[in-house]
């Protein structure tokens, strides 16, 4: 799943106008498999498979593979619909720099749910 | 091209206000029994303009708002500059008691959203003959904190982007998209600080866990009405208050999110009426 998200993002020219300021790396964890994506100017330059021997990232966001397939769900149940309310939940780990995280808030939530099936290619 | 005006009016009043002048903005439409509602933490009135829109609400209620002091229209009060504002559970209710004595209510139906539905709570508890009924959307008793609410107001965050950006979520999946983005902009055009300072009252002070039981709703009748996608106040939570309150009447309502009456308000008035419409027909 994640695999396309390089392509998702950087086919949306209005989610990289609004992330035009990001310039980070994030981990992201789906249950066991971790991935690393270096955004630059709001474009992912690149996305790599884990695993990684001493991984270098600004910050993690690390789910269950369940909570991830619930969140990419065409329609998500209630509580599995927004990061923050995987968070709230505790299913969702958000940790490291979280000031890039807040400030780019709803740049991430996009790059996330532009996964979700159905989502605008 | 001839404009379409909307039958909702807006007007300033000057008021003193926790012993400090206030000048505040509110809204209203309609006629018939007084409604008061109250908006969410960080937002202002707007979020009722469907509701002043609506003529099957409109023509048996009165419906206003006001915008809280440092939300929306309203002004903060003179030396805020050198204030951290914190709203608290003791300002929030003289507030509104004033404000009605202000625009002379006589006993209003109140309806809060949010820390408005968490305030209408202490209203039930400590001045239930002061309403005709009660109405809290989205009301729990306590919301623990689930993210650092110091990131609200920090210079190296857009405050603006961040607030609806954390609130984004709340809004319920299957809102329309012209709904969902006006509420999420009222969010954007908060002052610094202000949605922080609200969460104050409704993470910290406004803990009524161990009060909400005693409300009498012989007093004054209280009807719940929370969305099920909520996050912040789940569903759940608003069940548990009701399931302690005897004689409170709650319902999830499918769909919808943290805002019903903002977010997706064609929606919402299916829930609203049936409510509306007992009130009205129980002429206390």
């Amino acid at each position: 799943m994640l695999d396309k998200l390089q392509d998702r993002v950087n086919a949306n020219p209005g989610l990289i106008r609004r992330g035009r300021f990001v310039n980070a790396t994030v981990l992201i964890e789906v249950g066991p498999d971790p991935w690393l994506v270096r955004f630059v100017d709001g474009r992912i330059a690149s996305l790599v498979k884990g695993p990684f021997v001493m991984a270098t990232w600004d910050f993690a966001l690390r789910a269950p593979a369940e909570a991830w397939a619930g969140f990419w769900a065409a329609h998500p149940r209630p509580g599995f619909h927004d990061l923050m309310a995987l968070i709230k939940r505790r299913a969702l780990r958000v940790e490291g720099d979280l000031q890039i995280f807040m400030a780019n808030l709803r740049f991430f939530k996009e790059v996330m749910a532009s996964l979700r099936a159905g989502a605008p290619a | 091209m001839k404009a379409r005006l909307e039958p909702v009016v807006g007007r300033y009043m000057n008021l003193d206000l926790l012993g400090r002048p206030h000048r505040l903005y509110f809204e209203e439409a309609g006629q018939g029994v007084p409604l008061l509602c109250l908006h969410t933490a960080g937002s202002d009135g707007r979020q009722y303009r469907g509701l002043m829109n609506d003529p099957a609400i409109t023509r048996d209620f009165r419906v206003i708002a006001f915008d809280m002091p440092w939300h929306g229209k309203s002004s903060p009060p003179a030396g805020w500059h050198e204030e951290e504002y914190l709203l608290t559970s003791r300002d929030y209710v003289r507030m509104i008691l004033d404000v009605m004595d202000a625009l002379a209510l006589d006993r209003p139906v109140v309806m809060g959203c949010s820390i408005g539905g968490r305030i209408v709570l202490h209203l039930a508890l400590e001045h239930p003959e002061r309403f005709r009924a009660i109405i809290g959307l989205q009301s729990g008793a306590h919301v623990d904190p689930y993210y650092d609410l110091q990131y609200l107001h920090r210079p190296d965050v857009h405050g603006g982007e961040v607030c609806a950006a954390i609130v984004s979520g709340l809004v319920g999946p299957a809102a329309p998209e012209k709904e969902r983005w006006e509420t999420l902009w009222h969010y954007m055009q908060g002052g610094p600080g202000v949605f922080k300072g609200d969460l104050h009252f409704y993470k910290l002070d406004g803990d009524i866990r161990a009060d909400v039981a005693r409300i009498d709703t012989s007093r004054c009748p209280l009807f719940l009405l929370s969305g099920e996608y909520d996050y912040s106040c789940t569903p759940e939570e608003t069940l548990a208050v009701a399931a302690s309150i005897k004689g409170c009447e709650a319902t999830i309502m499918d769909g919808l999110g943290h805002f019903p009456m903002s977010e997706d308000p064609a929606r919402f008035s299916q829930y609203l009426m049936p409510v509306l419409d007992r009130i009205r027909a129980a002429k206390t």
